[in-house]
């Protein structure tokens, strides 16, 4: 703003005095005009408007990072998005309710049927207890407010606090402009937005704060080798650990950053004071989440922080030999004993632990993190999770865009201008970028590291372009003054010939940047509206008049299930929809997102592709009073059951081997239509999706039974159901409800006993009537037990 | 059909009670109408007194099955038939439980104020509005059934007076009539049943009949409705309405198909509840419509000047026995509903449901006032259970006071204004911003206070010390810079006067102009060495100063070759030599002196990023 008044002054004053050039320095006319005094005060105000525009472009960016985030809200409604947000929504309900004690000693027998969860013991509660500290304070300050809009503005309160700590170690990293190009970036990062719109009420939405928290005050210690930003690191890393899984990631990562400082030669004294203070303290601190508890010091994931650990003592002990010793020789000895005997003694210890079970192994997750196929071949439920994906080319290019071209150059930077912060920021950038590209959902563990590296890039062109602009500026400016004072300054003007071009150049430069710069607003405000603010419980649609259509079946169902069915009812549906059920629906559920039994999983999956009568005794034995089934063949929903079908078939038969995958399976292709195999005509999924579906034409000119999310007719369109009803269907077929019948009455069911009507279905015909005759008959006849349920009762 | 041989028995039981015989009723007209889920019986009566005595009650009775479905109970004198409504007179209605009066009967009694002379007659209007008085039958159907009721009444006026001349008719919602109870002088016609006249019956006379019929209207009952109503004087009052909803027709049993409701929604399905409607007065804003997981989106909203109407949605279509739970809310202008009477404010607002088809079981009408609110009173046109708690809501420090109001089985005609009287300082709106604004205020000065306070432990400790010191460096170094940007200015000058020189050739001038900078420059320098000294002397200083140092030098040099500019440019002139001449001798200076400038401004910079 400064500079662009004084030209203003400047041909001001040119007006009136014609010799004076338009540009002229700013000096020469404040000493004419304004006394010695007041140019103090002038110069003091610009240091302090530094300051000025500093903290409110952040305070700016700490609010566009809030309301870009509010698009859902103004769409839709405040309400609790996707999956798992409404099992973190729930238990935060049942800790303000109940308080702190209550929600850590919680049993849940609402889900995971017959089994239950121990809530308090599963579960990071940095994310609930969190939110219910705000909603206590607030409660406190009189601002009577539902604990449902602290839960939806929860994400992106701490999307704004990310933006400071960015800033934070931006500064730290580089300088003050990078840290607030850095928090400017993520503020607006798809990467990051896409887990932190309102109402993604889920653990990422704090633990990326407090992971770049964590590093932030991690590099602050190493900088400045202080006890007091060690501790702080700590505590930001028992944030980070009660918040999310994902803290494995820092444990893993700081190890490895002081590793590659010792082997480069940086070991100082400030990091042996970092390391070993936050390793200490935090591992103290993480052991007390109940989650984690004693795997923090037991298992493979976390070994490599300890030996570390033990490594960085054995160096300081060297180190400190290395002080008294004065004879090399005698060093490199007793260098050669203690390096011998670490090894052996660290070798022998993990030989030990791992085989005495005291360390455990890497758990299914972590290697499918090393190993991007691992997961398909072992852990199906794993590689069944959409967001468990390899990530794509055009994913990265979605979230990142512009930063992704950035991310090299801000490294080229780093590697010119090396110091302990930007190796470790390198390591982040490296590290993360490899994971996001095993998993998509870690593509949000890059966005700080991405954008911290590309703002470096960004701030550091800008600086230079700026200043070969500025510092050309200023030459032609006195080489315009001298030619007017003496008229023929031809000499010095081919002097400056080159740097006018210098100038453009770099002003055309800065010009792109800057657009790009806004590109990358725009897109990433467009990715944010279009891709990332939609709650996925409610769909939204243009319809025929370009009007906006809502199916809102999801909560129809829900809702159904919370006041029409007993209290004490068990649903059963595939995992997806456990969370939503007992949270909105308020019922019991078999299985739900938490995956930690696959057996149970795999129980239900089992039960959706088998026959009826046969999926009937798997329901029975698990009390299954209702089955929930999400159907897409009328409004062309194409995320529905069946389409995720064959992922029950393939965990159902990883654990019971009588349900094999090819069964479902034509020549090794998906078909639901007259070609499809037969047992994947009449298993229960087929028979709860399409269940009179074949009456209903769904599109004009297409025959009755066309399914549009697949395009194709059904091909069993008379489907009879013999132990289930339907219970209710919601107003777009998207979720199917279905009551299980209970057991009819012995004597009425079987026609052998009462010799009723259907006696001609069986095979044998005679005046039987009591129990042992008919088994005895029957098993001479070679047939099953379960044959005598005549099938038409 | 028990039920019915129950009054029987009742019956037998009646015929030995006393019986007042001052009064009768010269001419009994009822009308039933039954076409909605609310029962809602008209009868008129001609009291006659034949007695001796002035008659200030008439008693009205009622079947104990009866009476504890009774919502709404009303006596009016009709004067003008017709036309003059509006001088009907309502008169009080009360319970009593006359001595000697058969046990399983209510009775209500209607005051007459003027009382009834002898020989005098009297025609009251009663309106009696019963809720769950019809019942399914069969009592659970399918979906494609359609729902049948039944309802039992007497074809003869059940009273403790003899009656002389009585009529009955029973309006029916549709024609289609499953049964009726056939006793003499019983007529059709259409959806309309007519039993009578009877002439001459004895007091307590009852005739048992029963009307099965088919009524598809929706059985929408709400078991619990809360009504909160909340004042706010900046203009708003906000009412919240938490339904809980039960279609309370015949249960539905097997299944519910969406095809089948899809298909033919008249036929499978027909008694299902679809939608409701809620008249809502006019103006009303911020309305909305939602449950306990989120909004429900199908609802649409009609206003005109008249009226606001909301016609909303269940989440699901609503069979027999199912249940929903939803909120509706909306605001409303200040103005139209609240007072000023003697000192006063009186909120005047409706006190039942603007949905008219609903049944309450239980209505709760809570109305918080605004914090700070006192004498409260409350006035209902019928009787009403009050209660009082305290409810905290934004910025609330003891509580606002809530009226509860509740009251069981409410119908349509419940529909009245009621009013709450309360004082209120209009100062006391103020308080909640002022809060506010005070409390912001304190957190800023809090913020000013913390930034200026020292509060350091050890004064002594060496980083505490460095500190000291280093903000005293940071203090030293614009001082430095300003007296360079002065220096700078300075030689600015200097080149000003050696323009004023090409141009107006006034050597003297210059001369001076030339001394003046000089012994500004001597001050400065002067200026200068306390500033250096005390960064010397400054161990923080360490990073700055060597620059600082250059910059003294190159400054130095540059203010030398600008002197020897200077002079040589004097010279010339007093020479007289040409300006070819002097540019070709100033040049290799300028460029020199250029160079320097460059280089002093990039130190100045330097120090600026400090």
């Amino acid at each position: 703003m400064v500079g662009r008044a004084e030209p203003v002054n400047g041909s001001v004053k040119s007006g009136s005095n014609q010799s004076i050039p338009a540009a002229m320095q700013s000096p020469l006319k404040k000493s004419d005009l304004i006394p010695n005094l007041s140019l103090k005060t002038l110069k003091l105000k610009t240091k302090q408007q530094e300051l000025l525009i500093r903290v409110s472009i952040l305070c700016l960016v700490y609010v566009l990072a809030f309301i870009t985030r509010l698009f859902s809200v103004l769409r839709y409604e405040s309400m609790i998005h996707e999956f798992d947000p409404y099992f973190n929504y729930r238990t935060t309900l049942f800790l303000t309710e109940k308080g702190f004690y209550e929600f850590w000693n919680w049993f849940d027998s609402e889900s995971w049927y017959p089994l239950g969860r121990i809530i308090g013991g599963t579960l990071y509660p940095g994310l609930m207890v969190t939110a219910a500290i705000i909603y206590w304070l607030l409660r406190f300050l009189r601002f009577a407010i539902h604990i449902r809009e602290v839960c939806v503005l929860t994400a992106p309160f701490f999307a704004s606090n990310t933006t400071l700590v960015a800033y934070f170690f931006g500064k730290e990293v580089w300088d003050s402009g990078a840290g607030l190009v850095a928090a400017a970036l993520i503020a607006i990062c798809p990467g990051y937005i896409s887990r932190s719109v309102a109402g993604s009420y889920d653990n990422e939405g704090v633990a990326i704060f407090a992971l770049l928290l964590t590093f932030y005050l991690f590099v602050k210690a190493v900088n400045t080798g202080s006890l007091a930003w060690a501790l702080a690191s700590a505590f930001g890393y028992f944030y980070m650990v009660s918040a999310w899984g994902g803290y494995v990631f820092i444990i893993n990562l700081i190890p490895l950053y002081v590793l590659v400082l010792l082997i480069t030669g940086r070991y100082s004294m400030r990091l042996y004071v970092a390391y070993n203070s936050m390793y200490v303290l935090g591992m103290l601190l993480a052991m007390q989440i109940r989650f984690v508890g004693f795997q923090h010091v037991q298992s493979g994931e976390h070994m490599a922080a300890m030996g570390v650990f033990f490594l960085l003592q054995v160096f300081f002990f060297l180190d400190w030999v290395k002080h008294l010793l004065s004879d090399t020789k005698l060093f490199q000895a007793f260098l050669r004993i203690t390096v011998t005997t670490a090894i052996g003694v660290a070798a022998i210890a993990l030989g030990v632990g791992t085989a005495s079970g005291y360390i455990s192994p890497w758990t299914g997750r972590f290697y499918s993190l090393l190993d991007p196929t691992y997961a398909k071949d072992h852990i199906p439920i794993i590689a069944s999770v959409s967001e468990h994906q390899p990530t794509a080319w055009s994913s990265f290019m979605f979230d990142f865009h512009i930063l992704l071209f950035l991310f090299p150059a801000g490294l080229y930077f780093c590697f010119k201008r090396l110091s302990d912060a930007t190796i470790f920021i390198v390591m982040y950038g490296l590290t993360s970028m490899y994971f996001a590209g095993v998993m998509v959902r870690l593509i949000l563990v890059a966005t700080p590291a991405v954008c911290l590296i590309s703002a470096i890039a960004v701030s550091a062109t800008i600086k230079n372009l700026t200043l070969v602009a500025r510092a050309k500026n200023k030459v032609t400016q006195t080489g315009f003054v001298r030619g007017s004072s003496s008229s023929k300054g031809s000499s010095k003007a081919s002097l400056d010939q080159s740097q006018p071009f210098q100038r453009n150049g770099a002003i055309a430069l800065l010009l792109g940047a800057f657009y790009l710069l806004s590109k990358y607003a725009t897109h990433c405000t467009w990715v944010t509206s279009e891709a990332y603010s939609s709650p996925s419980i409610v769909l939204a649609a243009r319809g025929a008049h370009g009007n906006r259509v809502i199916f809102d079946d999801y909560r129809e169902a829900y809702f159904w299930l919370r006041k029409n069915t007993p209290p004490d009812a068990k649903v059963m549906s595939w995992w997806d929809y456990g969370y939503q059920i007992t949270a909105m629906g308020n019922r019991t559920v078999i299985v739900d997102n938490n995956t930690w039994n696959n057996t149970h999983i795999a129980t239900v999956g089992r039960a959706m592709s088998s026959y009826e009568n046969e999926a009937y005794e798997i329901m029975r034995s698990l009390d299954v009073d209702y089955v929930l089934v999400v159907f897409g063949g009328v409004t062309g929903y194409s995320s529905d059951d069946i389409n995720k079908f064959l992922w029950m078939v393939r965990i159902g038969g990883g654990v019971f081997p009588v349900i094999k995958e090819p069964d479902y399976l034509v020549n090794g292709e998906y078909r639901v239509d007259k070609g499809a195999a037969p047992k994947m005509l009449n298993c229960l999924m087929y028979k709860l999706s399409y269940y009179r579906f074949g009456e209903l034409t769904t599109e004009y000119g297409k025959p009755p039974g066309y399914d549009r999310a697949r395009g194709v007719e059904i091909g069993n369109k008379d489907i009879k159901l013999e132990y289930l009803e339907e219970a209710f269907t919601t107003s777009n077929w998207i979720v199917r409800i279905y009551k299980v019948k209970p057991p009819n009455n012995r004597w009425e069911r079987c026609s052998i006993f009462t010799l009723g009507p259907h006696r001609a279905a069986l095979p044998f015909s005679g005046n039987v009537s009591w129990l042992g005759r008919i088994t005895t008959s029957l098993q001479t006849l070679g047939l099953d037990e379960w044959i005598y349920r005549c099938p038409k009762c | 059909m028990g039920f019915r041989f129950d009054l029987l028995l009742f019956m037998i039981a009646l015929l030995s009670v006393p019986v007042l015989s001052d009064r009768i009723l010269s001419k009994v007209d009822r009308r039933i109408d039954l076409t909605t889920q609310a029962v809602r019986i008209t009868s008129t009566l001609k009291v006659e007194n034949a007695g001796s005595d002035l008659v200030s009650e008439v008693l009205l009775a009622f079947p104990d099955d009866q009476a504890k479905h009774l919502a709404y109970l009303t006596a009016t004198n009709n004067e003008g038939k017709g036309k003059a409504k509006s001088s009907s007179v309502s008169f009080p209605v009360d319970v009593v439980r006359p001595k000697g009066m058969p046990p399983s009967l209510t009775f209500y009694s209607v005051s007459l104020p003027k009382g009834l002379g002898k020989g005098d007659s009297l025609t009251l209007e009663v309106l009696a509005v019963f809720a769950h008085a019809l019942q399914p039958f069969p009592e659970r159907i399918t979906q494609a059934d359609i729902q049948l009721v039944v309802f039992y009444e007497t074809a003869h006026y059940l009273s403790p007076y003899a009656v002389k001349v009585q009529s009955l008719s029973v309006k029916l919602p549709d024609a289609r009539i499953e049964s009726f109870s056939k006793i003499e002088n019983t007529k059709i016609h259409g959806s309309e049943i007519k039993y009578g006249p009877y002439e001459n019956l004895p007091p307590f006379s009852y005739s048992p009949i029963a009307v099965h019929f088919e009524a598809n209207q929706p059985f929408a009952i709400a078991q619990q409705l809360i009504r909160g109503i909340e004042i706010s004087h900046w203009g708003n009052v906000q009412v919240t309405e938490h339904y809980n909803l039960v279609h309370g027709g015949a249960q539905s049993k097997g299944e519910f198909s969406r095809l089948d409701y899809q298909a033919r929604p008249h036929v499978r399905g027909a008694s299902a509840i679809r939608h409701l409607v809620a008249k809502l007065p006019p103006r009303a804003h911020f309305i909305y419509y939602r449950d306990e997981i989120g909004n429900i989106s199908t609802s649409k909203l009609w206003g005109d000047p008249k009226k606001t109407e909301l016609v909303i949605e269940p989440r699901y279509p609503m069979f027999g026995g199912w249940r929903t739970a939803f909120t509706i809310g909306y605001g409303l202008p200040l103005q139209d509903f609240l007072f000023h009477s003697e000192g006063k404010r009186c909120l005047n607002i409706s006190f039942g449901s603007p949905i008219n088809e609903v049944v309450i079981d239980t209505l709760i009408v809570k109305v918080v006032l605004p914090e700070g609110s006192t004498d409260i009173s409350v006035s209902a046109p019928f009787p009403v259970k009050q209660g009082q708690e305290t409810k905290f809501s934004h910025l609330d420090v003891v509580g606002r006071s809530v009226i509860v109001l509740e009251k069981t089985n409410v119908v349509p005609e419940h529909n009245q204004h009621f009013q709450v009287y309360y004082k209120f300082s209009s100062l006391s709106m103020f308080r909640e911003p002022l809060m506010l604004i005070s409390g912001f205020f304190f957190l800023f000065v809090a913020c000013i206070i913390y930034m200026h306070a020292d509060l350091s432990i050890s004064k002594s400790s060496p980083s505490y010390l460095a500190k000291l010191q280093w903000y005293e460096v940071q203090a030293g170094v614009p001082q430095v810079r300003n007296i360079f940007d002065r220096c700078l200015t300075a030689h600015d000058k200097l080149e000003a006067s050696l323009r004023d020189l090409s141009r107006t050739g006034d050597v003297q001038a210059c001369k001076a102009s030339r001394k003046a900078v000089d012994n500004l420059l001597k001050d400065l320098s002067k200026d200068l060495k306390p500033l250096l000294v005390s960064l010397q002397s400054s161990p923080q200083a360490a990073q700055i100063l060597p620059k600082v140092e250059e910059l003294i030098a190159k400054e130095r040099e540059l203010q030398e070759k600008l002197m020897v500019k200077h002079s040589t440019v004097v010279d010339s002139y007093e020479k007289k030599l040409s300006g070819r001449e002097i540019e070709n001798r100033v040049a290799l200076q300028q460029q020199k002196i250029t160079a320097l400038r460059q280089e002093v401004d990039d130190l100045l910079d330097f120090i600026d990023e400090i």
